[in-house]
């Protein structure tokens, strides 16, 4: 079993440098397995250079797959860390 | 071996123990492992965390900016992803130096391919895939030591992402074996002035702790200096310390004649400190920071709003912007993406411009609108220009659109020679001395095999500037210089006797000049740069402009 949910990013710099970071770490502490993909591209959401790699841009459409323990849960907090915008307040 | 001899920096003075920045280890041999796959993972695994922690750790304590990059880093060590490209390879029975070299390798590739910023994180990466290695191999993480208490630098050379993360606070002065008066170490050296000198050779026999004195204007290293020798080098850092304090006066010879000293900028981030240290205005404003990290110039709009941020700094005065100088050593894909085999003799500065003219015709029209909406002297002049028609050329075109004041920058040796025909078609003339020299001398400026050949100093450059000086005074054209020459005091006074009117330069070295230029009449001024251009080597120019220079 496993969840899947479309998000639409917003942060300026898209999932470069801080929010790439910030995210990785939201993932790893989430205890579940989570994949992103944008276009034909998956990757394990707790592998730093695995998200870096997808270059991801503001406004960009990615997919985020959570399986294991709290599912949707994870989804949510991830689907609301990617529609804000973590370069504003730096 | 009490001396050793370098180029200095400046002319900083400072004394304290040696730490060395540790060579990045040579890369691992692909050499099948003595050890079983689980005891080469056990050791892979150790060194990781090994790196991690001590990434976390100094992202701790450098705080800010450096923390997130850092714990970048320690997130990279530990990819999982990465863990697996390891994990393949050490089953594969290769060694865990060479598992981790080649895992990383693979991504930075991936990374580069990506470019722009990811590109960036590419050298992150190695930063990381060096430690680990070094760790496994059981010898210090290269990059900047910190020993915990001030220090002098000794390294091969400095990378910009080295220079980035200096501790000012504790690094005394910088020695580099390699690098030259243009090398990246140097420039960071003049704009933060850290006493330094590079290109010391033998640098690399200072051991780990060792007392020096790093005395920048002589380019010696003294090493176990005695008390006497520290004693002096202590008086002459509190005459520098006076020196900087000395009120600010526009910058004038002993005699009166005015010899306005501007600043370079390369953004306009650093405005107000130049406006602090007395620039009475810009005399090359580099613009590259605007196009250098994009994949296509930038709007007209935004380049506007750049340029107004710098000219707002200092109404009522002069700023002279240089359009855009890609190629060679700062290549842009958009102007001009053709491999060349000798991209400082190819297609760059006015002739890429040239080639594009739509993005020049941008540049000037965002430059007259920015001029507009400030109270600026605003001057345009082109780089690397080789022929008059080229200078005719961009002189028309600065005019047409609406730019009052345009001019060239004398950096090739033909354009030195025909100085004459060149200032009856412009409107003045910039001299850019590291170009000049490199191309007057056919040295590379970044290479460190042929770093003496790169100074300015030599009669060859004199003779060249000279001519453009001759030319300005009989055709009553201003002739300034914006190159590191004319951040060297005594230089700077050589340069005003050859005919120069203003000299810019970081605005670090201001002061020194300020304080030289008012030792020495115009009068004085010409003897001294009569003597230097009698002399037949570099060196030679120098000793008889500081024999002259003494008479003053």
């Amino acid at each position: 079993m496993s969840s899947t949910r479309t998000v639409t990013v917003a942060s300026s710099q898209g999932l470069h440098a801080r929010p790439a970071k910030l995210f990785v770490e939201a993932a790893q502490a989430s205890g579940a397995q989570v994949t992103i993909a944008k276009g034909e591209k998956s990757v394990n959401a707790a592998s730093i250079l695995g998200v870096l790699s997808l270059g991801v841009e503001r406004n960009d459409q990615v997919l985020l797959t959570a399986e294991g323990e709290n599912e949707e849960q994870t989804l949510d907090s991830l689907e609301q860390f990617l529609t804000t915008d973590h370069d504003e307040a730096s | 071996m009490p001396e050793l001899s370098g180029i200095g920096v400046g002319r900083g003075i400072a004394a304290g123990p040696v730490a060395r920045m540790s060579p990045p280890p040579p890369a691992p041999a692909d050499e099948a492992s003595a050890l079983s796959t689980e005891a080469e993972t056990q050791r892979v695994q150790v060194a990781v965390a090994e790196v991690a922690a001590e990434l976390e750790a100094r992202g701790r304590t450098a705080g800010g900016m450096a923390r997130d990059v850092l714990e970048a880093q320690a997130m990279m060590a530990q990819d999982p992803t990465l863990h697996d490209a390891v994990a393949t390879r050490l089953q594969a029975g290769k060694t865990g130096e060479y598992a981790v070299h080649e895992a990383f390798a693979e991504f930075r590739a991936t990374l580069e391919e990506l470019g722009g910023y990811l590109g960036e994180r590419a050298s992150d990466l190695s930063d990381v895939s060096q430690r680990v290695i070094a760790s496994l191999r059981g010898l210090p993480a290269p990059g900047v030591p910190d020993p915990g208490h001030p220090f002098i630098l000794v390294a091969e050379d400095l990378a910009p992402a080295d220079t980035a993360l200096l501790n000012l606070d504790q690094v005394q002065a910088l020695v580099t074996i390699q690098g030259g008066p243009t090398s990246h170490t140097a420039i960071l050296a003049r704009e933060k002035s850290i006493t330094a000198i590079v290109g010391v050779a033998e640098a690399g026999s200072l051991t780990e702790g060792q007392q020096v004195i790093v005395d920048a204007e002589s380019g010696t290293v003294i090493t176990d200096p005695t008390q006497d020798q520290l004693d002096e080098a202590q008086a002459r850092r509190a005459a520098h310390a006076a020196q900087a304090a000395a009120p600010i006066t526009p910058g004038a010879l002993a005699d009166g004649t005015a010899v306005p000293l501007l600043a370079n900028l390369g953004s306009a981030k650093s405005t107000e400190k130049a406006v602090a240290l007395g620039a009475e205005g810009v005399g090359l404003f580099r613009t590259e920071f605007l196009f250098l990290s994009a994949d296509e110039a930038p709007s007209v709009e935004e380049q506007r709003e750049a340029y107004q941020s710098v000219l707002e700094a200092f109404p009522g005065q002069k700023v002279v912007v240089r359009a855009l100088d890609a190629g060679a050593d700062k290549p842009l894909s958009f102007l001009n993406d053709a491999p060349e085999e000798n991209p400082a003799l190819g297609l760059r500065g006015l002739r890429a411009l040239m080639a594009n003219e739509q993005i020049l015709r941008d540049q000037l029209t965002a430059l007259a609108q920015a001029q507009e909406n400030t109270e600026a002297d605003v001057w345009v002049m082109a780089p690397m220009v080789s022929t008059v028609e080229e200078a005719e050329a961009f002189t028309a075109l600065a005019k047409e659109h609406g730019l009052a004041t345009a001019g060239v920058m004398v950096e090739v040796p033909s354009i030195a020679l025909m100085a004459d025909e060149l200032l009856s078609r412009t409107d003045f003339a910039s001299i850019g001395t590291n170009d000049l020299t490199q191309y007057t001398m056919a040295a590379d400026r970044l290479l460190g095999s042929v770093a003496s050949l790169q100074d300015p100093w030599h009669p060859a450059v004199l003779r060249l500037i000279r001519q453009v000086g001759a030319a300005g005074i009989a055709s009553e054209k201003p002739v300034g210089v914006c190159g590191e020459a004319a951040a060297d005091p005594l230089l700077a006074v050589v340069l005003v006797g050859l005919g120069v009117n203003t000299l810019s330069m970081s605005p670090a070295a201001l002061a020194e000049v300020r304080a030289e230029l008012k030792l020495h009449t115009l009068e004085q001024a010409r003897s001294i740069a009569a003597a230097a251009l009698t002399a037949a080597t570099a060196a030679q120019a120098r000793e008889a402009a500081q024999g002259a220079a003494q008479k003053s």
